[in-house]
């Protein structure tokens, strides 16, 4: 089972500009856990002294909000893309 | 509210403009980053705010000097992020704010006023407050092109302002956007580009766009600066008040920005010494769709997280699914002893048609939203009827016209000949009287 983690320019920095990334976890917090290991740095950016994911993250599998998709609880699927990216306040009156 | 400027961190960023007046400032961290293009903290991610050194103001931010200014938002230029030697352009803002005592005996409120944005320049809504801020900046940073993720108000006005300035716009928007609303921003010489989702996906591409490209997109990397436009709202209505706040604001909700603005503006005020500080705080009050209601919804129920939902309303103005600013809105709203209300797509329509036909002003379905809400807020006394209570009224109805076309099928669309006894006839007929009612002479 492989997914593919798709990453902003902001998060790059601490990639070595890598905007794409493979791996193998089965669901949200065990990717997380890849990133601690793999980069620390990332990881700080993302996660708040608490080690709890920022509330500015915001998380998309496919296209589709991993909270309408069960949040940590969803089980990748193979060939999933999962992006991880700002939240940006909507612009809309 | 102090905000001293010496802890500017270094920017090296080409784009940085130096400023003494104000600067960005996380609202999380606190780090503070100079004046540049950004979206959000970089190194916490949370929303930047623009702060100023209020005390600076003092005896520049008067009632008499901003009397003496356009009859636009750039009479409170002062305490709005706009860079050294700008030199306004548009007359934006300054719109009307009115007793709304039609609307008041309706609802059971004696002292209701309307902010009518619905007839902001240059595009008929509250955008372009917004809008002539964050471009100003997007001059000042050098930006070629400009551009914006919208479901309309900000697209027209993007357009229509960029046109304005010779920069150019690229636009996105859902693909099903009222008919209006891209007629009103193709108009103006526009790329605009239909993304096949909801608000939410728009806005997430143009953060992607922005990290590549080296646009400025208002709503994105210049939203720090464009939010602070909203603040005039909040400017107008004291001084149209005669230099006092109201008890009351009703405030229709989307990313949630709007609300909180507002609020700042008021808070810069009461500090400045413009209007005395109210013995109670102003009590907002939010509006949504309740096909779009998640700063409602944890209003309600008391929640420090917004749960983000799929949209489903005819206010496409309103529907943003995961607004960012929306925790913050819900915190301040609870704080100062407001609430929040969401109304049906039917009430909406209602409220679209309550509005025209007590007030004479033709809101888009935003301003059904607020219209609606303010009706259940006096019904449910959650207002009381004399306290002074102002309604923001943010877009204008030209722009949604198929939202409550279908209320007017019944209306007889026959034509009849050019003849007094047809005319007779047809309103005897519409009337349901048997004869006419003749005027008597001198009448």
């Amino acid at each position: 089972m492989a997914i593919k983690v798709m990453l902003p320019a902001a998060f790059t920095r601490h990639t070595d500009g890598r905007k794409q990334l493979d791996s193998s976890a089965a669901n949200l917090p065990a990717l997380l856990t890849e990133i601690d290991a793999t980069f620390p740095a990332l990881s700080t950016q993302i996660k708040d002294e608490q080690g709890k994911l920022r509330k500015f993250i915001n998380i998309y599998i496919n296209d589709e909000d991993i909270r309408f998709l069960g949040g940590d609880a969803y089980a990748f699927q193979d060939g999933d893309e999962v992006m991880l990216i700002p939240s940006i306040a909507g612009g809309r009156s | 509210m102090i905000e001293p400027l010496s802890a500017r961190r270094e920017i090296d960023s080409p784009m940085n403009y130096s400023c003494t007046a104000y600067e960005l400032k996380c609202n999380e961290c606190g780090k503070r980053y100079g004046n540049r293009p950004l979206s959000g903290c970089p190194d916490c991610l949370a929303p930047l705010e623009v702060v100023y050194d209020l005390d600076s103001a003092r005896g520049e931010f008067t009632r008499d000097a901003i009397a003496r200014g356009p009859a636009s938002i750039w009479r409170y230029a002062r305490l709005l992020p706009v860079p050294e030697g700008f030199q306004p352009d548009l007359p934006v803002g300054f719109t009307p704010l009115l007793r709304a005592n039609n609307l008041g005996k309706r609802i059971g409120a004696s002292n209701l006023y309307v902010k009518n944005d619905a007839v902001c320049f240059p595009t008929l809504s509250f955008k372009d407050r917004v809008v002539s801020v964050a471009l100003a900046n997007a001059r000042k940073f050098g930006f070629a092109t400009v551009g914006c993720s919208s479901t309309g108000n900000l697209a027209n006005s993007v357009a229509a302002q960029a046109a304005r300035l010779g920069i150019k716009a690229c636009i996105l928007v859902p693909a099903d956007l009222e008919p209006a609303k891209i007629l009103n921003t193709l108009v103006y010489g526009a790329r605009l580009v239909r993304i096949d989702g909801n608000y939410d996906h728009v806005n997430r591409l143009c953060t992607l766009i922005a990290d590549e490209y080296n646009w400025g997109f208002v709503n994105v990397n210049l939203r720090p600066y464009y939010a602070e436009g909203s603040k005039t709202v909040g400017y107008e209505i004291a001084e149209q008040l005669g230099w006092r706040l109201p008890d009351n604001v009703v405030i229709p909700m989307a990313g949630g920005s709007l609300i909180r603005k507002v609020r700042k503006a008021f808070n810069e005020l009461i500090y400045l010494g413009l209007v005395a500080k109210p013995a109670r705080p102003v009590r907002f009050f939010g509006a949504q769709a309740t096909g779009c209601s998640p700063i409602s919804v944890a209003v309600k129920n008391g929640a420090a997280d917004i749960i983000p939902q799929r949209p489903n309303t005819i206010a496409r103005s309103l529907a943003i699914g995961n607004p960012a600013d929306g925790s913050a809105a819900a915190k301040m709203i609870r704080e100062d002893g407001g609430w929040a209300e969401d109304v049906s797509d039917i009430e909406i329509m209602s409220g679209i048609q309550e509005l025209a036909e007590t007030e004479g002003i033709f809101t888009e379905t935003a301003g059904g939203v607020t219209t609606a809400v303010v009706a259940r807020l006096y019904a449910h006394g959650r207002i009381r009827p004399d306290e002074t209570t102002v309604v923001c009224i943010t877009g204008n109805g030209l722009k949604t016209t198929d939202a409550i076309a279908g209320r007017y099928d019944h209306i007889d669309a026959r034509a009849i000949r050019p003849r007094l006894a047809d005319f007779d006839a047809y309103l005897r007929e519409l009337d349901g009287v048997a004869e006419p009612v003749l005027a008597a002479a001198g009448d």
